[in-house]
């Protein structure tokens, strides 16, 4: 069984911090070079694609802390939140950078663009499904709803489908990368029946389950 | 998509001065088979043309942003692909066949499509992606190539194809296959008679990068830009509506006529404006209306006089 060396636990807390730094850098650098006139092309449209790509990666990450586990032992769960949240971020950006940069605040065209695009309705729902857990993604939260927290966040294996779907169905061609993220997330979500089973047959190996302290 | 592509530099921009070849030079040594056999992939020359009225009075997008931003699928799906994978793609030398309905079939070499009479002309180029540019071609009449086959009578339209090269161009290979090649288009004839219609052998008055079409592409300013079919091989002249690649690849989506047209909406995003290219980072990049006929209703609508045009978008 890979193992990992143990993150002592007092930089714990640090260390979940640092993610939340690192993981808004794309953005933040891509902001930058879109405002100095240093993207290429098309800047506006770069940072919107930029952002929405990061924001799926963050969702693949978020199903991929389970699995790990699971498979590997690598007990990553406490940057779970912090992932599920940055991915919450990129989304909203991706958002406001298509309302705002995009379409210049005008309400009628991105109304109709809900409405009428299935790929922008598809997003746009993802979107709205992920405010409810962005705004429960707290320790508060979880003891309020009790198991009504667990079932509620059951909602992020529909938004990272439609995220991924959103992005096959925005593109002319639909080539290796977006079947690459429609996989990575059909995998992940694939592997939710199947864990059960596999975590009693690993049990019954070895007696007791192993998870190795990352 | 990665975070940033740094800007490419065209092979244009870097060849010195000094190494250009001049006009007379070129077609001595292409006729003499010299530059052929030299094989140089970019021949960046410097053009001599005639300006034209065909001159639209807007800021033109800067050349850096008309060569590396591009589509052009046989190099890559990427904006920036054309530019950074077209280097192996050899544009010399070259011949378009012109034939089927027409007295006269002819295979025309680069040299003497280069010897036609060249016009400056400044046109708008409206994306189907809402985005668009302004661009200074250097290119002739397709009427005055035409005119040397003789079309006949039952002649109704021209089919279009391009080059199949995988060796030289990567999106043609490989196991991802963004569209069946080769790439091809298809005007009616009288679209293809109409003097804004040219076949450019240049932009900002040098030969055609790479990435742009090289050595001769199709431009059709009144068009959406992907029926502006990029280095051409062949031309036929048909009587039935010949197919077109993107009108293959998603019918819904792209018609055969495919005329600018800020009325009818792409099936996933809006046309009624645009986003000119070139305009600076987030806060100079402009949404601009969409201009019925990309601004060329005038000389060009009534081409399409009776027709329901949301029908034959």
């Amino acid at each position: 069984m890979a193992s990992l060396p143990a993150l002592p636990r007092k930089y714990h807390a640090a260390s979940i911090w640092l993610l939340y730094a690192v993981g808004l850098v794309p953005a933040a650098y891509g902001f930058y070079l879109g405002a100095t006139g240093m993207l290429p092309g098309n800047p506006v449209k770069e940072f919107e694609h930029l952002l929405g790509l990061w924001a799926l990666r963050f969702l693949v990450a978020t199903l991929a802390i389970t699995p790990l586990r699971d498979l590997f032992g690598i007990n990553w769960i406490r940057y779970r939140r912090a992932l599920g949240l940055l991915a919450f971020w990129y989304v909203l950006m991706h958002f406001l950078t298509y309302m705002v940069l995009d379409q210049y605040l005008n309400f009628a065209a991105i109304l109709t663009d809900i409405a009428k695009r299935p790929f922008i309705t598809i997003g746009m729902a993802a979107f709205v499904m992920l405010i409810p857990l962005a705004l429960t993604s707290n320790n508060w939260s979880i003891r309020r709803l009790g198991p009504g927290w667990v079932k509620l966040h059951r909602l992020v294996y529909v938004i990272a489908a439609a995220g991924a779907l959103h992005f096959a169905m925005a593109v002319k061609v639909v080539a290796l990368e977006q079947m690459i993220y429609l996989a990575l997330v059909a995998l992940l979500i694939a592997w939710r029946p199947i864990r059960p089973r596999f975590n009693r047959w690993k049990r019954g190996n070895n007696g007791r389950p192993q998870f190795n302290r990352a | 998509m990665p975070l940033y592509r740094p800007p490419r530099i065209a092979a244009s921009d870097i060849t010195p001065e000094h190494c250009f070849l001049n006009r007379r030079t070129f077609l001595a040594a292409a006729a003499g088979g010299a530059l052929a056999a030299a094989g140089t992939p970019a021949f960046a020359e410097a053009l001599k043309a005639s300006p034209s009225q065909y001159k639209v009075d807007e800021k033109l997008t800067p050349e850096k942003d008309v060569t590396t931003y591009n589509n052009f699928y046989e190099f890559g799906l990427g904006k920036g692909d054309p530019a950074a994978n077209s280097e192996k793609f050899k544009p010399t030398p070259w011949t378009i066949k012109v034939d089927g309905l027409v007295g006269k079939p002819k295979e025309f070499g680069l040299e003497e499509l280069l010897a036609m009479p060249l016009e400056d002309r400044v046109y708008r180029m409206r994306c189907v992606e809402a985005w668009s540019m302004v661009i200074p071609w250097v290119g002739f009449p397709l009427a005055a190539l035409l005119d040397q086959v003789e079309p006949l009578g039952d002649a109704k339209y021209v089919a279009f194809e391009t080059i199949v090269r995988p060796e030289e161009m990567p999106g043609q290979g490989g196991y991802f296959q963004s569209l069946p090649w080769p790439y091809v288009e298809g005007l009616r004839l009288d679209e293809a008679r109409h003097p804004l219609t040219i076949l450019s052998v240049g932009v900002y008055g040098k030969t055609l990068p790479n990435q742009n079409g090289a050595p001769i592409r199709l431009v059709v300013p009144w068009k959406y830009g992907f029926k502006g079919i990029k280095s051409i091989v062949k031309i036929t002249l048909t009587d039935k509506q010949p197919p077109s690649t993107w009108n293959l690849a998603a019918a819904n989506e792209y018609g055969f006529y495919a005329n600018v047209n800020p009325e009818v909406d792409h099936p996933r995003w809006s046309q009624a404006s645009e986003n000119r290219i070139g305009e600076g980072g987030f806060f100079g990049a402009n949404r601009r209306p969409t201009l019925p006929f990309n601004g060329y209703a005038e000389e060009v609508a009534s081409l399409y006089a009776g027709m329901d045009l949301r029908a034959n978008f």
